[in-house]
């Protein structure tokens, strides 16, 4: 996925000067897990920025510049880090286009890795989607695989809207997919079917997908046949698909790794009850995250939901 | 110019003395409709309203020396400099009711919106200034805090990011003694703020902010230096804030009568008319003169203001994305029609 992110940024910039990069050690370095690896020397130092260590200063920065005509792409280096940066996530990029009554929109993307299960420190396993949604104004994309990566990359950068692009850092290495050279893009905001089944729909994004897709092929010894969606885009959620796949199924998971209480599995639960509740068979069920600050990478395979867990929750559903 | 009016010629920017007239004509129109904004306040007909009383020298100094095509990024206290810019009268008030349609405008923008989180319009200023250099344009940015800003991490990283940058940038610091109730001395034991500059290895300048002219002479030499690619500047303009915070606040809670009125006495609009008296320009029919045309402008402005028809229920959802998601156009029926619905029940003379 790392090389599928970097074609789609080094595709982009070619072709677009106003597609500028920024943040800690995206430049020289090429970005602390190689993302943005040879840009500086393809594009120079000018589009290729390592600035100095303050996230808020990144995103305020990237917001003033989208302002002024270009489309910043800024990096922040780990999830948790992008907590630096929530009063300019909250209180200038989610609401700039509003302020202003349509005058500035802000295109921009800010990129960040997310998510856990690589043994990294404390604050480098987060996953903030939610707190994003719920800014409101911007989009929430993360994909689930290289593919994705680059057709989602593409169309947000193209977005005239401020988009926050999550990469789960348990994809970027962890297994290859085929990734066409040419441009192509992913429209935001439609989520996909990544598995047909007709028994139950899991509801799901970014690294869990892997998990959600394994663990359908053990259920499918236990002859459940399992409907998985890939969100892509968490925020504006694809209801639609949703409710058309539970509709069909009749039953519901929802699985992400984000702590529960206030996670978008909640929000998700309550839009299928809203719409279908006469079409559902079963309770739905979410597997997440446990309600704990995200545990330190000692005990971090007790926290992140895995193929076990997912599977014995679509027993669960089933049973009803 | 000196508290009582006198011109330093070594130091003088070079106005005539006709310029020096359209400085006052704008000092009196921002006070004027800084006067009736916070009248219309207190009658309910705009939303809390921050004063700028006292500050005029700062405002119009500074925006006198903007170019046209420089971006302006405030904070929520200079509507002097937008008045200065030549903004839409109307609208002054308009963006006081609580109406974003007041900072809408084309794409030839450069005035940016009211920024009410302290300090935070700093980086993006800073962001502006760097697109202009990275697209070589000669355009800079100027942004505007008080000093309570001083103390927010964004205007350490603001300064810092330009610093390092170089980046064509003024940032303006209205030190108006006061961040709300807390005195300038418990922001910072640094002695000036403008000091704070070396640190981050730019210009730093302090300047008495209730002389137009010194204002607008630092806000253009400053601008020069960053049009010329040698970087930003900080400049402390030493100022007071004659009102209270806003129309929410009672700063006699927090500030003496002493301590105000030495304050009252170095007005800045009032240090023009003895420059005009020392130099035997003024007349009491000059004086009467321009307060009867900045007291018409604004009635004009107020007058037009309350007969723009509030935003509509689809303002809600319009701006938000270029395009609207369909879960939110969702949700915008549902308003429309919820709006439409308390309507015909009201028109039934029914209870909604």
């Amino acid at each position: 996925m790392v090389a599928a992110i970097n074609q789609a940024l080094k595709q982009e910039m070619s072709k677009d000067k106003s597609v500028v990069l920024l943040g800690e050690d995206v430049g020289v370095d090429g970005g602390v897990f190689r993302v943005t690896d040879g840009l500086i020397k393809e594009f120079g130092a000018e589009r290729v920025i390592d600035t100095p260590l303050a996230e808020a200063g990144i995103v305020g920065a990237s917001i003033g510049m989208a302002v002024n005509g270009l489309k910043p792409v800024p990096e922040i280096q780990f999830d948790g880090f992008t907590y630096q940066a929530f009063h300019h996530i909250k209180q200038h990029m989610a609401r700039f286009s509003q302020r202003s009554s349509g005058t500035f929109h802000l295109p921009m993307v800010l990129r960040a890795p997310c998510g856990g299960g690589v043994r990294a420190l404390e604050h480098h396993s987060e996953s903030p989607e939610a707190f994003f949604v719920h800014s409101q104004g911007i989009k929430v994309v993360m994909p689930s695989g290289p593919y994705d990566a680059k057709g989602l990359l593409l169309s947000a950068i193209r977005d005239p809207d401020p988009v926050i692009f999550l990469e789960p850092k348990k994809c970027y290495r962890s297994f290859k997919e085929e990734v066409p050279e040419e441009e192509y893009t992913i429209p935001l905001g439609e989520a996909n079917i990544k598995r047909e089944g007709k028994d139950v729909t899991i509801v799901t994004w970014g690294a869990m997908t892997r998990v959600c897709l394994e663990a359908a092929e053990k259920l499918k010894e236990e002859n459940v046949d399992v409907e998985i969606i890939d969100l892509r885009t968490i925020w504006p959620l694809d209801t639609e698909k949703v409710i058309e796949s539970v509709k069909k199924t009749g039953r519901a998971v929802i699985v992400h790794e984000a702590t529960r209480a206030g996670g978008m599995g909640g929000e998700i639960a309550a839009r299928i009850q809203e719409k279908c509740l006469y079409n559902i068979e079963a309770p739905i069920l979410r597997v997440t995250g446990f309600d704990v600050p995200y545990p330190q990478f000692a005990l971090e395979d007790y926290f992140m939901p895995d193929v076990f867990r997912v599977v014995k929750y679509v027993r669960r559903v089933m049973s009803n | 110019m000196n508290e009582e009016g006198e011109v330093d010629d070594s130091l003088h920017p070079g106005l005539s003395e006709d310029k020096i007239k359209e400085l006052y004509h704008l000092m009196m129109l921002a006070r004027e409709f800084d006067e009736k904004l916070f009248k219309m306040q207190r009658s309910g007909k705009i939303g809390t309203y921050a004063s700028l009383k006292g500050q005029e020298a700062c405002e119009i100094g500074s925006g006198y020396a903007l170019e046209e095509h420089d971006w302006v990024v405030p904070s929520f206290r200079e509507m002097g400099v937008f008045i200065t810019r030549g903004a839409d009268r109307v609208k002054l008030v308009q963006g006081w009711m609580g109406d974003t349609r007041a900072f809408q405008g084309d794409e030839n923008t450069r005035d940016l919106p009211i920024a009410i989180p302290i300090a935070s319009q700093a980086l993006h200023a800073a962001g502006i200034a760097w697109a202009s250099k990275i697209k070589g344009e000669k355009s800079c940015a100027i942004t505007y805090f008080g000093d309570g800003a001083t103390s927010e991490g964004d205007f350490h990283e603001a300064l810092n990011f330009a610093g390092v940058f170089k980046l064509p940038i003024v940032f303006f610091c209205q030190n108006n003694q006061w961040a709300i109730s807390t005195p300038r001395k418990v922001q910072t034991a640094s002695e000036t703020i403008a000091q704070k500059a070396i640190s981050y290895g730019i210009k730093g300048v302090q300047i008495d902010g209730n002389d137009v002219l010194a204002v607008y002479k630092a806000t253009k030499e400053a601008l020069e230096r960053a049009r010329n690619g040698e970087g930003p500047t900080l400049i402390e303009a030493i100022t007071f804030r004659l009102g209270d915070h806003t129309t929410s606040d009672d700063a006699s809670k927090y500030r003496s009568e002493e301590e105000v009125s030495p304050w009252v006495q170095k007005d800045p609009i009032q240090r023009v008319v003895k420059h005009f008296q020392k130099i035997g320009t003024w007349s009491d029919e000059y004086g009467a003169k321009v307060k009867g045309e900045v007291e018409k402008e604004v009635e004009e402005a107020v007058e037009k203001a309350m007969q723009i028809p509030p935003p509509g229920p689809e303002d809600v959802f319009k701006y938000i994305f270029k395009t609207l998601p369909k879960d939110l156009e969702e949700e915008q029926k549902e308003l429309l029609e919820e709006v439409n619905e308390k309507k015909s029940l009201q028109d039934k003379g029914d209870a909604v």
